[in-house]
């Protein structure tokens, strides 16, 4: 039998659609939910901080290394780190140590991209802000951000890509989510079962970046659309 | 799977000397599959991002094929390889390649991007042809953002590489999954400290050559 077929009958497997744990809406909505309570996490611990320290434009360099730093530490020895600090404890029914890796890889690139956003913010728009009377809250709210807001979502959008992609990984280090598929797959040398579990994150990885391309889209205002592209 | 977290110290000291040797074949070959990537990804990105620079309408579809490589999890990517590639180092080669393109190819671009005009018409008015005028002109001119480009790609790689011994590829990254299996902590520290300690040191070689290479930045900040 081809590889080819093999994969096909693996994804039509009735066990792959029923209700069990190994079903791919299982996996799937497992996958999903680790990458949004991480990313929900990380965006309200550090997004305001970076924004405000970017609308201060204080501790830049901090806010710039921390990203630097983040990056040097790969991702699996800090999965591996948690896995031996946590063990299985949970959290919201998810793996702790999971869910804390995940928090902590997001932080950076939200903290320097929001930092950078803010502190890049051309300083006609602020003192136009000022001009107008505005206070130093209100010019953030109403002439900063809205500026700031497509350099703010690329943030999101990287940070996000990495979840999506470290959850995978989890599945080496705790149960559950899609990465499950490749790890066992790979455990048994069941290779279809692996190469279908890779189609899928690879999917979810796709579709997550189009998802939040859109959204980016959406939010930046029209004349912040037609003035300036958003560096990424 | 434990229930537990193990009380285990994270380093034991007889455990290292008496594993020099592993140690030191895990950190070779964490450098080998980091080095040959990124030079493997800087030949292939070089040409792409001349020629998307000469020829603009290049630009939307090499970028955005870069990016849509890039978005890949990399798990996935050595996991989608395997029916083709086997569990041979290619396996774990191309994926590395193919994340460096989008870091390397966006930095070269925007560095000839940033080259003066005034410059490109000095060339020009010397009587340097084109290619001349690229390499002579135009990609010293652009080093250092290519220099940024190849630190983020170098750093990316080396952390990416502790992935690829989930396949048995060796690497920093055996060192982990190993202490990971037998609840061994010393292995896992090691293996960590290493891949941080490995990029920083090829982060600061890379600044040092680009300093070496570009010496009128220097001048031009003592002024």
């Amino acid at each position: 039998m081809s590889f080819a077929s093999e994969v096909v009958d693996w994804f039509t497997d009735p066990a792959r659609w029923g209700d069990g744990p190994s079903s791919i809406p299982n996996r799937l909505a497992e996958h999903v939910r680790l990458t949004v309570v991480s990313l929900a996490v990380a965006v309200l611990v550090a997004l305001p901080i970076g924004v405000v320290l970017g609308h201060l434009r204080r501790f830049g360099t901090l806010a710039i290394n921390v990203s630097n730093v983040g990056r040097a530490v790969p991702s699996f020895a800090i999965l591996v780190l948690g896995a031996q600090l946590w063990g299985i404890s949970q959290v919201w029914g998810m793996s702790k140590a999971a869910v804390v890796t995940l928090v902590a890889l997001a932080i950076p690139p939200l903290l320097t991209n929001s930092y950078v956003a803010l502190a890049e913010v051309p300083d006609e728009v602020r003192s136009a802000a000022t001009g107008m009377g505005m206070t130093s809250a209100q010019a953030l709210v109403r002439a900063e951000l809205p500026v700031a807001v497509p350099l703010v979502l690329n943030g999101v959008r990287i940070a996000a890509l990495q979840v999506v992609a470290t959850a995978t990984l989890a599945a080496v280090v705790a149960s559950g989510g899609l990465g499950r598929y490749i790890v066992d797959g790979f455990a048994i040398q069941d290779y279809p079962q692996v190469f279908g579990g890779a189609l899928l994150v690879a999917v979810l990885a796709l579709v997550t970046e189009a998802l939040l391309a859109g959204t980016q889209r959406a939010l930046t205002p029209v004349g912040v659309r037609l003035s300036r592209r958003p560096r990424s | 799977m434990r229930l537990l977290a193990v009380d285990d110290p994270w380093i034991k000291w007889t455990w290292i000397a008496d594993h020099l040797d592993d140690i030191a074949t895990a950190l070779r070959q964490h450098v080998g599959f980091t080095v040959v990537a990124v030079v493997v990804g800087f030949v292939i990105s070089l040409p792409l991002a001349v020629a998307a620079q000469r020829w603009r309408w290049l630009r939307p579809p090499t970028l955005g094929f870069a990016g849509l490589l890039y978005t890949i999890p990399s798990l996935a990517a050595f996991a989608l390889l395997v029916p083709w590639t086997g569990l041979s180092r290619l396996t774990a080669l191309i994926p590395l390649v193919a994340y460096t393109l989008f870091i390397l190819v966006r930095s070269i671009l925007s560095g000839l991007d940033g080259v003066p005009l005034a410059a490109k018409d000095a060339a020009d008015g010397m009587g340097y042809h084109r290619w001349a005028r690229l390499v002579r002109v135009e990609l010293p001119l652009a080093l250092p953002s290519i220099s940024a480009g190849l630190r983020l790609a170098t750093v990316t790689t080396v952390g990416l590489v502790t992935v690829t011994a989930l396949l048995g590829f060796g690497g920093l990254g055996s060192l982990i999954y190993d202490g990971f299996g037998r609840d061994f902590r010393t292995p896992i520290t090691v293996g960590t400290v290493l891949c941080v300690v490995l990029a920083v040191v090829l982060d600061l070689a890379i600044v040092g050559a680009t300093r070496l290479m570009t010496p009128w930045t220097r001048a031009r900040a003592g002024r």
